[in-house]
C-alpha cells in the first residue's frame, strides 16, 4: 500500500481535530480533539519512518504517547476541578482572563 | 612694605570675624573693637602711603601675591593684591572716612541694641571694599564688588523690622545683580579673549584686540557701573537705600561702595580708550544721571532722598568724565575722593539733624535749625558750600575740572556735555540751596508728633560731631590741596594717563559760566525757600516736580516695563507649555492609550478564540515557507 495514504489519513484526522478544539465548547471534547491531533502527528511519524526505513519516527512516536498520557492526566484533573467549581465543562464560560 | 597690604584687609575681616560671631558677650565692646580695627587699617594705609611717596613715580605700585586660589592649567586665578597710586587714592578715601563714620556710628547707634552687629557689618563693608580696590585681578575685584554689595544688602535692611528697609535691601540686591550680571560676563569674555584676567595683562593686550570685543567688554563693565553706582538705567535702588541708618547712607551710598563703578571704568581704562563706541555710551550714562538725580533731587521732601539724588547726580559727573578717556580719569577720580569728603560730611549732618529731631527726616518739618544746632550748621554749611562749587573749597576745584574736561572732549559732544555740565551745576545749586534753607533757615515747622512728643531739637553729642568737623575740613580744603601744583594729577598720571584735549574755550571762561550759573541757581532756590515761608505741606507743584516726586517714575517704568513684561512673558511661556508642549506629551500619551484599548479587545478571555490565532499563524507561518521554497 502506498505510503502517502497514511498521512492523507493523517491529515484529515488532523483537520477534524483542529476543527474540533475550534468549534466545540465542552471541555472533554476540546480534549479528546487534541488528542486527536496528537495522534495525527503519530501517525505521521510513524508513517515517515515506514517510508524512509528507520526507526526514528516510532521513537518519536512513543515519546508523544508518554507526554500525551502525562497530559491527559493534569488536563482531565484541571477539567474536573473546572467542573466542580463551575458546575460547567464550557470552555467558554472559564473566560475570566480578560480586561 | 608690600607685607602690609595684605594687613589692610586682614584688620577689618578681623574685626567683622570677630564681632559676628562672637555673640552677645561683646555687646559692650563691639562698637570699639570695630572703630580700632578700621583705624589700623586706616593706619597701614598711612603708613604704606608714606612709603610710596618716598619713592619715585614709576616704582610706586607695589604687588604682594597672597595666594594661588584657582590653579588649573590654563586658568590661573591668584589671590594677590596690588596698590598703585590709583588703589592708594582709594585705600585713603576709604579707611580715612570709613573710621570717620565708625566713630560716628558709636554715638548714633547708642541706644540700638544690634550696634555690635551694625559694626560687625560695617567692618565686612571695609574689608570687602578693600578688596574690590586693591585687588590685581578682574576675578579677585569681583569677589570684593559680591562682598560690598552683601555688606549694603545687610545694612539696609539694618532695621529689617520695618518692611520698608527689607523691601529696600531686596531691591537694591536684586538690582544690583543685574550690574554683577554684566561684569561676569565682562570677566569671562575677557577670559576668553585674553585668557587671563589679571590688570596687567589685560589691560596691555588692548591693543591688539578687534575693537568689537572691547566694545562688548566695554559695555559689559559700564552695566557693571551702573548697578553699583546707581546710574541710569540701574539707578532706582539707590533712593531706597536711604531706608539704612545715616552712617551707611553716609559711608557706602555716598562717599564709597557707589563710586566703585567709576573706580572700574578709571581702572579699565585702556579697554575703553580702545573702543570708543564703549566710552561713547559711558558719557551718555553719566550726561542723563546727572540730570535725572539732580531733578529728582530738587522734589524730594526728605532729606536722605533729596541728598540720594545728589549723590547720584555727583556720581554721574563722575562717570561723564570717566568716559571722556584720558581727558578726564584724572578728575573722575579727583571729584570722587572730594565728593567722598562733602558728601559723607552732608549725610552725616543729616543724621545729626534726625537725631536732634526723633527721626524725622521731612525737611518741611525743620526750620530754623541753626540757632538748635550750630556744629552741624556749620560743618553742613561748609558741605553744601563744597557740593554747589563755591570758589575755594573742594567742589569748586574738581567739579570745575570736569566741567573743562567736557568742553576739552571737542567738537559737537563737547558742546553738548559742556552745557548738560553746566546745568547740572546750576541744578545742583538750587537744590543744594534748599535743602540748606528748608533745613537751617525760616521759621521752625515743627509740631508735636502723635504722642504728643514736641520734638526738641538739641546738638549731637562729641562721637558724632568730629568726624563732622574733620569732614568738614576735607570738603574745604582737600579740593585746593589737590589742584594748585596740580599735585593730584601728577600723583595719579603714571596710573592712568592725561591729556589736556583741546578746549574751545579758555579755563577762565569755564570757571566764570560756572560762577553764573551757580549764582542763578542759589538765587532761584533763595527765591522760592528763602524769601517766603515754606508751606509745611508739600503743595500739589507742577507736573514734572510730581514726577521728580516719584524719582521721575523709575518704579512706574520699571513696574511697566519690567514687573508687566515679565509678567506677560511668563504668562506667553505658560500658555506655549500648556497648550503646545503639554499637548504634544498628552497626545502621544492619549494616542497610544486608544491603540491599547483597542489591542486590548483582542484579549477577550475565550480559549478558543486564541486557538484560532494560534493556528491562523502556524497557517500563516508554514504558508511563508512553502512559498520561499517554491520561489
Amino acid at each position: 500500500m502506498n505510503p502517502v495514504n497514511y498521512l492523507y489519513l493523517a491529515a484529515l484526522l488532523f483537520t477534524i481535530g483542529a476543527s474540533g478544539v475550534l468549534i466545540r465548547r465542552n471541555a472533554i471534547v476540546v480534549f479528546m480533539c487534541i488528542e486527536l491531533m496528537l495522534n495525527a502527528c503519530n501517525l505521521t511519524l510513524v508513517a515517515f519512518s515506514r517510508m524512509h526505513g528507520n526507526l526514528d519516527g516510532q521513537i518519536i512516536a512513543f515519546f508523544t504517547m508518554v507526554v500525551a498520557a502525562a497530559e491527559v492526566v493534569i488536563g482531565l484533573a484541571i477539567i474536573v476541578s473546572l467542573f466542580r467549581s463551575r458546575h460547567s465543562a464550557s470552555v467558554d464560560d472559564a473566560s475570566l482572563m480578560k480586561l | 612694605m608690600e607685607n602690609l597690604i595684605a594687613l589692610l584687609v586682614a584688620a577689618p575681616l578681623l574685626g567683622a570675624a570677630v564681632l559676628l560671631c562672637g555673640g552677645r558677650r561683646l555687646d559692650r565692646a563691639g562698637h570699639w573693637i570695630g572703630t580700632v580695627l578700621a583705624a589700623a587699617s586706616f593706619v597701614v594705609g598711612v603708613v604704606l602711603f608714606t612709603d610710596m611717596l618716598g619713592k619715585g613715580a614709576e616704582d610706586r605700585a607695589l604687588h604682594q601675591k597672597l595666594f594661588s586660589w584657582i590653579p588649573v592649567e590654563g586658568f590661573q586665578a591668584d589671590v594677590a593684591f596690588q596698590l598703585d597710586q590709583l588703589s592708594m587714592t582709594f585705600v585713603l578715601l576709604i579707611t580715612g572716612v570709613g573710621t570717620l563714620i565708625h566713630i560716628y556710628s558709636i554715638g548714633y547707634m547708642e541706644h540700638d541694641e544690634r550696634r555690635r552687629r551694625f559694626f560687625g557689618y560695617l567692618n565686612l563693608f571695609l574689608a570687602a571694599m578693600l578688596i574690590l580696590v586693591i585687588a590685581d585681578n578682574y576675578l579677585l575685584l569681583y569677589v570684593g564688588w559680591e562682598g560690598v554689595g552683601l555688606a549694603s544688602y545687610l545694612l539696609i535692611g539694618f532695621w529689617q523690622h520695618k518692611p520698608s528697609a527689607a523691601t529696600a535691601a531686596k531691591k537694591a540686591f536684586l538690582v544690583n545683580r543685574v550690574g554683577d550680571m554684566g561684569l561676569s560676563i565682562a570677566i569671562m569674555l575677557m577670559f576668553t579673549t585674553f585668557g587671563t584676567f589679571a590688570f596687567g595683562p589685560v589691560l596691555e593686550a588692548t591693543g591688539e584686540t578687534s575693537e568689537g570685543k572691547l566694545t562688548a567688554i566695554g559695555l559689559m563693565l559700564l552695566l557693571a557701573a551702573c548697578g553699583k553706582s546707581a546710574q541710569v538705567p540701574l539707578q532706582s535702588w539707590l533712593g531706597d537705600a536711604m531706608e539704612g541708618p545715616t552712617p551707611v547712607s553716609a559711608l557706602i551710598h555716598a562717599a564709597t561702595m557707589v563710586t566703585a563703578g567709576v573706580y572700574l571704568i578709571v581702572r579699565s581704562g585702556a579697554i575703553f580708550n580702545a573702543a570708543p563706541d564703549a566710552q561713547l555710551v559711558v558719557v551718555v550714562v553719566g550726561a542723563v544721571t546727572l540730570l535725572f538725580g539732580a531733578i529728582v533731587g530738587c522734589a524730594k521732601d526728605d532729606i536722605k532722598k533729596a541728598l540720594a539724588g545728589s549723590t547720584m547726580s555727583q556720581i554721574g559727573y563722575m562717570i561723564l568724565a570717566a568716559g571722556l578717556g584720558p581727558i578726564g580719569y584724572v578728575f573722575a577720580i579727583m571729584h570722587l575722593v572730594t565728593h567722598g569728603f562733602f558728601k559723607a560730611g552732608l549725610f552725616l549732618g543729616a543724621g545729626s539733624v534726625m537725631h536732634g529731631m526723633n527721626d524725622e527726616v521731612d525737611m518741611r518739618k525743620y526750620g530754623g535749625l541753626r540757632k538748635f544746632m550750630p556744629v552741624t550748621f556749620v560743618t553742613f554749611g561748609l558741605g553744601y558750600l563744597a557740593i554747589i562749587g563755591f570758589p575755594g573749597l573742594s567742589g569748586f576745584f574738581s567739579k570745575d575740572k570736569i566741567i573743562e574736561a567736557a568742553f576739552a572732549k571737542g567738537g559737537t559732544e563737547g558742546w553738548i556735555l559742556g552745557a548738560v555740565t553746566l546745568l547740572g551745576a546750576a541744578i545742583t545749586a538750587f537744590y543744594m540751596t534748599r535743602v540748606m534753607l528748608m533745613t537751617f533757615f525760616g521759621e521752625k515747622r515743627w509740631q508735636p508728633d502723635a504722642g504728643g512728643h514736641e520734638p526738641h531739637p538739641h546738638e549731637s553729642p562729641k562721637s558724632m560731631t568730629i568726624p563732622m568737623i574733620v569732614l568738614a575740613f576735607g570738603s574745604v580744603f582737600a579740593g585746593g590741596f589737590f589742584s594748585i601744583g596740580d599735585r593730584f594729577l601728577h600723583w595719579l598720571e603714571p596710573v592712568t594717563g592725561h591729556d589736556h584735549g583741546h578746549a574751545p574755550v579758555s579755563a577762565t571762561t569755564v570757571t566764570a559760566a560756572t560762577m553764573v550759573v551757580l549764582v542763578i541757581g542759589v538765587a532761584i532756590a533763595w527765591a522760592m525757600y528763602g524769601r517766603r515761608p515754606v508751606p509745611a505741606v508739600a503743595p500739589r507743584g507742577s507736573l514734572l516736580t510730581r514726577a521728580a516726586r516719584r524719582d521721575l517714575l523709575q518704579d512706574d517704568f520699571n513696574h511697566v516695563v519690567l514687573v508687566r513684561g515679565g509678567e506677560h512673558l511668563t504668562r506667553s511661556l505658560v500658555y506655549v507649555d500648556h497648550t503646545l508642549v503639554d499637548g504634544v506629551v498628552n497626545g502621544t500619551a492619549a494616542s497610544m492609550g486608544g491603540l491599547s484599548g483597542r489591542l486590548r479587545k483582542l484579549q477577550n478571555g475565550y480559549a478558543r478564540s486564541y486557538a484560532v490565532s494560534m493556528f491562523g499563524g502556524a497557517a500563516v507561518l508554514i504558508a511563508a515557507t512553502l512559498l520561499m521554497r517554491a520561489v
